[in-house]
């Protein structure tokens, strides 16, 4: 299964962690530290895998970002080469051309597409199709929601406005 | 009233606000956290829920990428979670699943709201608390929605079933008990035509069966089906999970699954399919010679690839293969070695590991030889992986591997030349443990300690320190080997030592020490004609050892005497030496240094007042005196010269308790024993009695290595008191030693019995414990001491956990469990032993009820055969055949024959049936 998943960018700056397995807060940042000291010291044709503390981490650099996701010994690396890819592509669809701004300022979002891709450390959903299909519906359902609550804090902003009056 | 909140919400930066703040900030990254910390402490408390929801959005983006501790908010959590909001939910449960875990005060609070959840209409709602469930299940949670997740496995929403699916495995492994409950579901899964279905109850199943594949067994057929059908690589690749599990428990699985596999190898274009494939073939696919030249093809390509993902994986397979096939490896030797300049770290390790797998007491050497020089080359980080990989390979069960010592023993000298090594603990501890197991190389051995000791340069690089101290050890502790003690004594004593730490520092004072008083004793106690009678004991004792080192040590020993004549005249300069290289260190800060160093100094004062003085000049005047020294230098010397053997971890637990000893005693009453023991008042520096000779030298030995003058001191009094109060000792006698397989290593009894030492008791032990391998090479491996228990690793056993046990313990009692639990799904279950008979009718019911239900539609849920398609019937056979084969094994009945054949003819049509792998739409490349 996979244990997490990490977004660093090139200047070590993480963009996004995702863990799957139970690590405490003091541990997060350790192996954020151990990795990136590791993955983003690599040359650009090397080979996308690392041995790291009895596990496997298979990373992969589009652009200015490194997206790695950490997996036990005996999983499938070129598969999770796979899943990086597609993620990506889903980011890719979801954005129009994703860069790192996007992630940045919509970290929310890049969580939610990747909780409809993984699940419990799992591939949940193979096809790009359907995973942009459920983030879209939930996209409108936050939205119509989000309209409520502006309309409704609207009424009361002007309610509260008058009442000071 | 609402004012304050209100403006809060009004007023309250969003996200986006914070994210563009701390990427323009003025003021410094953390001081502005910690401010937008404060604010979102404010928020969250506001009634208002959005401005909550938001407040927590906040938190959550800078605990996450900024790695603050947000446990606080763990409350707040779980009050934007009630909220009948999709958005709130969705930030609460992104929130909850990011910071709680097992000892979050708040988790029992949340049951009712994921059960809430997942009762719910909106599919996205269950399938988020479901995500959440997944992340932070604990015992309490998993047992009391166990239920819910149990009706959502057979829910209609494919979105929610199939994560439904996906967080069963975690519950089961927090609640085993659940098991009872969902398991005859989630085997229906399996049966599911939704490939995404499938796939999430392939995943749970290739987990499950990592812990305990025994208990999975009986669903072989099921995901033999699936392997043979699926059109998904993702699926497949985890059915092969599954089987690279299953398949060597059961050698008939293996037949039945090692063609399939090896179709989809040739078939597959997609790489990742292809390496699993490959990876389920060499390790749980071994010994089918076909299937293993046919990986090893694959690998091969792999391995030329120009991609550095598949030479990586490609090296990492074949040293999968290397531990059965090693024939393998040698065919892909050029390969290999070629990648060790990859420029590629992760390769180059990969590729020394297949190297190192190589390697047998035949070509050790050669391969050594390369390794050094690739070492020499390389940069140092991967230097010292070589130098490490080829130590330890070579250490590898007390040096198994290793004939010829003395070739090994000078490429240890030569590694720790090269400039980037690093390993000089390591290498310290192999030349010591080398000289103490190994009896005939400590010629070489003392060769190559001069060696490294003589050179000036090698005292400047820090890493070597440790080296030179094991150098030095061995130089002092094997010093009758040497060619010229006298050359040592100048490299042990050279201006350059000031370089090392003290620690080092002490234990090159401690073998000059030795030096020296090998120097005096050939010089004055065998040279010299006073050697009477009382010394002749030991002398032979150490004559004997040099013989029984072999004919190459005593001409060595010859060699001493004559290629450096130690004259009066050397042993004075020698004296010089000493005296003009301690003196400063007489006042050494470090205490070890100061104290061997005035040890040695009052030796040498010793031995000049009363030694040579009076046998340099005027011998008939005092030759009383010059016998006194003489004495001092026998006894010094035959405490040093008792050897020194390695001693197992458990010696002293194999020493038996003798009766009425009670080791709890309060020994309270030693002290009245204590009082009467009488200081020896024969002399002020005393080295003990001449009588007692053996006991002391013996019971030095039990000091550690660096034994100095005065613990010889403080042992004669043990003796002493030891021949008084013989009661309060360890009997010791020869019963002991046949009870043991090693006898105590320094057994002073032992010792003194039998007056041919130490070798006696090596060879002793050696025939014992050295394994039966006799190696016929033309050179005689020199005999290595062992001891069995000391040298095998201490090897924690390891106990599965109890959870996991209680969870297979599960499955198996659903799997295999008597028929009253699971009256229709016995299909899925393979004959255990205690179904015999039954098996055969239990099939044909199934068939029938089978035939029955094709066409029935989803009438009930609990029924598993209501997925019927056209292709029902040819797996029908397939399956049938599966239990034939296996009803084989229950009862070897002749009317079952004809039928069985038959039934394997059909089943082999879907393999010959070209696999439409062909029109597979190629998901993964």
């Amino acid at each position: 299964m996979i244990h997490f998943v990490l977004l660093i960018s090139r200047q070590g700056k993480v963009r996004l962690t995702k863990w799957y397995s139970a690590y405490s807060q003091k541990e997060r940042t350790k192996v954020i530290r151990e990795l990136s000291g590791l993955i983003l010291t690599r040359g650009p044709k090397l080979c996308n895998f690392v041995e790291w503390r009895g596990l496997r981490v298979v990373y992969k650099r589009y652009a200015s970002l490194y997206f790695c996701m950490c997996i036990d010994e005996d999983d499938n690396e070129l598969e999770i080469l796979e899943i990086i890819h597609h993620y990506v592509e889903v980011l890719d669809r979801y954005f129009g051309s994703v860069c790192e701004l996007d992630l940045i300022y919509n970290f929310h979002k890049a969580y939610f597409i990747l909780d409809e891709l993984l699940i419990a450390g799992e591939l949940q959903e193979p096809s790009k199709r359907t995973v942009a299909r459920l983030v879209a519906a939930q996209d409108s359902l936050v939205e119509t929601a989000k309209e409520q609550t502006s309309s409704i804090t609207n009424i009361i902003a002007q309610a509260a406005n008058t009442a000071s009056l | 009233m609402s004012g304050p909140s209100l403006m809060d919400s009004l007023f309250q930066r969003t996200l986006e606000d914070l994210i563009k703040g701390l990427r323009q900030q003025l003021i410094g990254e953390q001081a502005f956290i910690s401010k937008a910390l404060e604010e979102i402490r404010k928020e969250i408390k506001s009634p208002d829920l959005s401005t909550k929801s938001t407040a927590l959005l906040k938190l959550c983006y800078l605990s996450n990428l900024h790695f603050h501790d947000m446990s606080f908010a763990a409350f707040h959590a779980l009050e934007v979670l009630s909220s009948p909001r999709f958005s709130h939910k969705k930030i609460a449960y992104h929130a909850i699943s990011l910071s709680f875990h097992d000892s979050t005060p708040v988790l029992l609070l949340i049951t009712n709201h994921l059960r809430k959840d997942l009762t719910s209409t909106n599919e996205f709602e269950v399938s988020l608390s479901l995500q959440c469930l997944s992340r932070i299940a604990n015992v309490d949670l998993a047992r009391d929605l166990t239920p819910e997740v149990f009706t959502l496995l057979s829910s209609n929403k494919l979105y929610v079933r199939k994560r439904a699916v996906a967080v069963v495995l975690r519950v089961f492994e927090k609640y085993p008990d659940s098991v009872r409950v969902c398991f005859k579901r989630l085997v229906e899964n399996l049966e599911n035509y939704d490939p995404q279905i499938l796939s999430a109850v392939v995943g749970v199943f290739s987990e499950l069966a990592c812990k305990d594949p025994r208990s999975y067994l009986p669903l072989a057929p099921e995901f033999y089906k699936i392997l043979v059908d699926s059109k998904s690589n993702w699926i497949s690749i985890k059915v092969l999970k599954i089987f690279a599990k299953l398949a060597p428990l059961e050698p008939r699985l293996a037949n039945r699954v090692v063609e399939p596999i090896c179709d989809l190898m040739r078939k597959t274009g997609a790489k990742s399919l292809l390496f699993e494939c490959v990876r389920t073939v060499v390790t749980s696919f071994s010994e089918y010679e076909s299937a293993v030249r046919l990986a090893v093809g694959k690998i091969r390509e792999f391995m030329v690839d120009e991609d550095p993902n598949l030479k990586y994986l490609g090296l990492h397979a074949l040293s999968i293969v290397a531990s059965k096939h090693l024939w393998v490896v040698s065919e892909n030797k050029e390969v290999v070695i070629k990648s060790l300049s990859d420029p590629d770290p992760n390769i180059k390790i990969e590729s020394l590991r297949l190297v190192m797998a190589m390697v047998s007491e035949h070509n050790v050497a050669e391969i050594s030889k390369v390794l050094v020089n690739y070492a020499l080359k390389s940069d140092p980080l991967f230097c010292n992986e070589i130098l490490g990989s080829i130590l330890s390979t070579c250490s590898r069960n007390v040096y198994e591997i290793i004939v010829d010592f003395d070739w090994y023993v000078s490429l240890l000298g030569e590694m720790s030349r090269i400039p980037h090594c690093q390993m000089g603990e390591e290498i310290e501890n192999q030349l010591v443990d080398i000289g103490l197991r190994v009896k005939d190389v400590r010629l070489e051995l003392v060769r190559v300690a001069r060696d490294l000791l003589i050179d000036p340069a090698l005292l400047g690089n820090s890493f070597l320190h440790r080296v030179l101290s094991a150098a030095a050890w061995v130089s002092g502790e094997y010093v009758e080997f040497s060619r010229n003690p006298l050359e040592l004594m100048e490299a042990l004593l050279q201006p350059r030592t000031s370089l090392l730490p003290p620690s080092i520092m002490a234990i090159y004072i401690q073998s000059a020490f030795k030096v020296l008083v090998f120097c005096l004793h050939t010089c004055f106690v065998r040279g010299g004609s006073t050697a009477g009678v009382s010394a002749s004991a030991s002398y032979e004792s150490f004559d004997d050892l040099s013989v029984e080192n072999g004919a190459g040590s005593t001409v060595a020993h010859g060699q001493t005497c004559t290629s450096a004549p130690i004259t009066n005249e050397s042993i004075v300069n020698l004296l010089k030496l000493v005296e003009l290289a301690l003196s400063p260190l007489l006042g050494s800060h470090d205490v070890e240094v100061q104290e061997r160093a005035r040890n040695l100094l009052g030796f040498v004062d010793l031995i000049k007042l009363e030694a040579l003085n009076s046998s340099g000049q005027e011998e008939n005047d005092s030759e009383q005196k010059g016998v006194e020294a003489t004495k001092i230098i026998r006894l010094v010397h035959d405490a040093f010269s008792k050897e020194l053997g390695p001693v197992s971890l458990s010696a002293q637990g194999k020493v038996p308790v003798p009766d009425g000893l009670t080791l709890n005693e309060n020994l309270g009453d030693l002290e009245t024993i204590c009082s009467d023991i009488e200081l020896p008042s024969s002399n002020t520096f005393s080295f003990g009695y001449p009588s007692e000779e053996k006991d002391v030298s013996s019971f030095s030995n039990l000091q550690i290595k660096e034994d100095s003058g005065q613990s010889n001191e403080s042992t004669s009094l043990l003796a002493e008191h030891r021949k008084r109060h013989g009661l309060y000792y360890l009997p010791s006698g020869k019963s002991e030693v046949i009870s043991n397989d090693y006898p105590p290593a320094n057994d002073p009894a032992l010792q003194g019995d039998n007056n041919d030492t130490a070798s006696d008791l090596v060879k002793l032990t050696a025939e014992s414990l050295v394994p039966k391998r006799k190696p016929n090479h033309s050179k005689p491996r020199p005999v290595v001491v062992k001891l069995d228990e000391a040298d095998e690793k201490p090897v924690a056993v390891k106990h599965p956990e109890s959870r996991d046990d209680s969870l297979s313990g599960a499955v198996r009692d659903i799997l295999f469990g008597s028929e009253d639990i699971l009256p229709t799904s016995s299909r899925s279950n393979l004959p255990s032993s205690n179904r015999k008979g039954k098996e055969k009718q239990h099939m044909i019911t199934q068939v029938e009820s089978k035939e029955n239900v094709v066409g029935d539609g989803n009438s009930s849920s609990r029924r598993r055969k209501d997925h019927s398609h056209g292709k029902e019937r040819r797996h029908r056979k397939k399956n049938a055949e599966e239990r034939n084969e296996t009803d084989r094994k229950e009862k070897e009945s002749s009317s079952n024959h004809p039928r069985r054949q038959k039934s394997r003819q059909r089943a082999e049509e879907p393999l010959k049936v070209p696999p439409q792998t062909s029109v597979i739409p190629d998901f993964l490349l």
